[in-house]
């Protein structure tokens, strides 16, 4: 089973609630992973402190063009979609940060003067928070590309258990990348006008690519029933409250998780994970009915 | 003219609550909005419309079944796997546009595609330049481009010394877009593991930009050492820092209300004037 956590808007928590979900699970006996896929700010491992053995460098494919073969004929450049290349009269300049690994430039070389080169967007480290698999991508600074290091993160999912997602913030590229595919999606979101705003793009972004999801509502306190107004006008499921509360700020600024700032919450989290459980079950069932 | 960008690494830490008082704060500018994928300025400066735009994304690939000949080259060259058995899959397409130009039956057609909006807006407190990027849409970092394209425009055009910025989180596409040729990035930051994980790596990034950099310290009181922490990575790394802000409930009373947060009557309004106050003599406005 595939839990992304995602929601629009930064800073609501969805670090919390994954790495809360991810040892809840852990501790109860299940199979589990967590994935970071926040390439350009992870932070679970600040929560899970886990023990990473195995680091990959990841790259994406990118055009060398072979200076005697070239003959700077501007094919390259006219064909590709991203302005990565500049064809001058004497040169073929290739603005890397640009290309977006298509290959497309090496394809259609007439003279075969385009060969595969490489270039580092990142790495991935692997290892174990106990029982549990930690995995997480780290974007180099100065890379634009984030998606394909999101994609490489996902790729070490794990086929038997439960892996829960860490999103990015946002709606665009690489929050779909992360929630694209997962068979639940948790909305986490703040009680005010921005967390609502956002988490109404959020929850349209995971509509459409066809992943069910429900709202988890952080630093909940008075607010007028404003994200739960928005819930009930969209069907959308309100799963859980983690009320506004300094001792789980306090814990969560020195990077302890919330199972650890205050009792009680394993089990919420638990029930929090067969409440998922039943959604799925119930959109598959409905699914397979229409 | 002088371009102030707020940025965080984290999400959440404030950007916009501090981007919204200095609106207030400031005078003869131009309010740009870049974090074109979850904006949330527009909230509270209540922007009244006067000009928008769309803005046209990557064309989508669509294929002419009657000319397709299931020949599979289109799928072999996608390296994004957005062509399946002849089904394209419009989320996943980068819009490199191989399969279009590979095709041999030229049995693939180009759709128009408009990823946003953008919007040119009168505020209360000036013009505003901000946009609105279409639900998992591509792009992000060139809707940040034109947008900042239009607010220097305008900037000109009105005869505005200062352009601020509200940023994107993230060290990605969108904040580089949002970042290159700007005078001065604010980093906004709390004294929280990770948020002082994020200031590292998005220092590295202005570094690597060579972008003069400021950080403030929000809520600085919900952890001192943390903040300490923080203003000693200032020091190494020869950032200035720009002021600390306390904790103070009335940030969110302002955001429900709409309003930015040096409007209502609270403590936090005298640290972020000090606040203005430093980043003003930073930019040398």
């Amino acid at each position: 089973m595939i839990i992304a956590v995602a929601s629009g808007k930064g800073g609501t928590g969805k670090t919390t609630v994954a790495t809360g979900l991810m040892l809840a699970l852990r501790d109860s006996g299940h199979q589990v992973a967590y994935l970071d896929c926040d390439v350009e700010e992870p932070n679970g491992h600040i929560f899970l402190e886990p023990q990473c053995n195995e680091s990959e460098d990841i790259y994406i494919e990118v055009p060398e063009i072979e200076r005697d073969k070239c003959t700077l004929c501007g094919k390259c450049a006219e064909l590709c979609a991203f302005n990565a290349l500049l064809v001058t009269s004497d040169n073929v300049i290739i603005f890397h940060e640009l290309c977006h690994g298509c290959g497309g430039c090496r394809y259609f070389c007439p003279v075969q003067a385009v060969r595969p080169g490489q270039k580092k967007i990142g790495i991935i480290d692997r290892g174990t928070a106990g029982q549990a698999v930690f995995v997480r991508g780290e974007l180099e600074v100065g890379t634009v590309l984030s998606p394909p290091l999101v994609n490489a993160v996902k790729k070490n999912q794990i086929s038997r258990g439960v892996n829960v997602l860490d999103a990015p913030p946002g709606t665009s590229c690489p929050a779909v990348a992360t929630v694209r595919g997962a068979d639940f999606c948790i909305l986490v979101t703040e009680p005010t006008p921005f967390g609502l705003h956002d988490l109404s793009l959020a929850a349209q972004m995971a509509s459409s690519l066809g992943v069910p999801c429900g709202v988890v509502v952080n630093k909940a306190g008075d607010s007028r029933g404003l994200i739960e107004n928005f819930c009930l006008q969209e069907g959308l499921p309100l799963l859980m409250k983690i009320p506004l509360s300094r001792t789980i700020a306090e814990a969560g600024s020195r990077g302890v998780p919330l199972n650890r700032a205050e009792a009680g919450w394993d089990q919420m989290l638990l029930n929090l994970y067969s409440d998922i459980e039943g959604l799925i079950m119930s959109e598959r069932a409905y699914g397979n009915q229409r | 003219m002088k371009e102030l960008t707020v940025i965080s690494g984290k999400g959440g830490t404030g950007k916009t609550s501090v981007t919204g008082s200095f609106a207030v704060l400031a005078e003869k500018h131009v309010l740009v909005d870049c974090d074109v994928d979850a904006a949330n300025l527009h909230l509270i400066l209540s922007p009244q419309v006067l000009h928008r735009e769309s803005f046209p994304g990557m064309p989508r690939v669509e294929i002419v079944t009657e000319k397709c000949t299931d020949c599979g080259l289109c799928q072999e060259l996608c390296r994004y796997d957005t062509i399946v058995d002849g089904i394209v899959d419009e989320i996943s397409c980068e819009g490199c546009l191989v399969c279009y130009h590979a095709c041999p039956e030229k049995a693939i057609r180009l759709v128009d595609n408009i990823a946003g909006e953008w919007y040119i807006s009168k505020t209360q407190y000036g013009p505003m330049v901000h946009a609105r990027l279409g639900i998992a849409q591509e792009n992000s970092g060139k809707l940040v481009a034109e947008v900042r394209r239009r607010a220097t425009a305008l900037a000109q055009e009105q005869d505005k010394d200062l352009i601020i910025t509200d940023g994107p989180p993230g060290i990605g596409c969108p904040v580089i877009s949002a970042l290159g040729g700007s005078n001065l990035a604010l980093v906004v930051v709390e004294p929280t593991l990770s948020s002082i994980h994020d200031l590292v790596r998005v220092l590295n990034l202005t570094e690597h930009f060579k972008i003069q950099t400021a950080v403030c310290i929000n809520k600085w009181d919900i952890n001192p050492e943390n903040t300490i922490e923080i203003e000693e990575i200032c020091q190494n790394r020869k950032v200035t820092l720009a002021g600390r802000l306390r904790y103070d409930p009335a940030v969110v009373v302002a955001a429900m209300e709409g309003k930015p947060v040096v409007r209502l009557p609270s403590t936090i309004a005298g640290d972020i004037e000090s606040l203005w106050d430093c980043v003003r003599q930073e930019l040398g406005v």
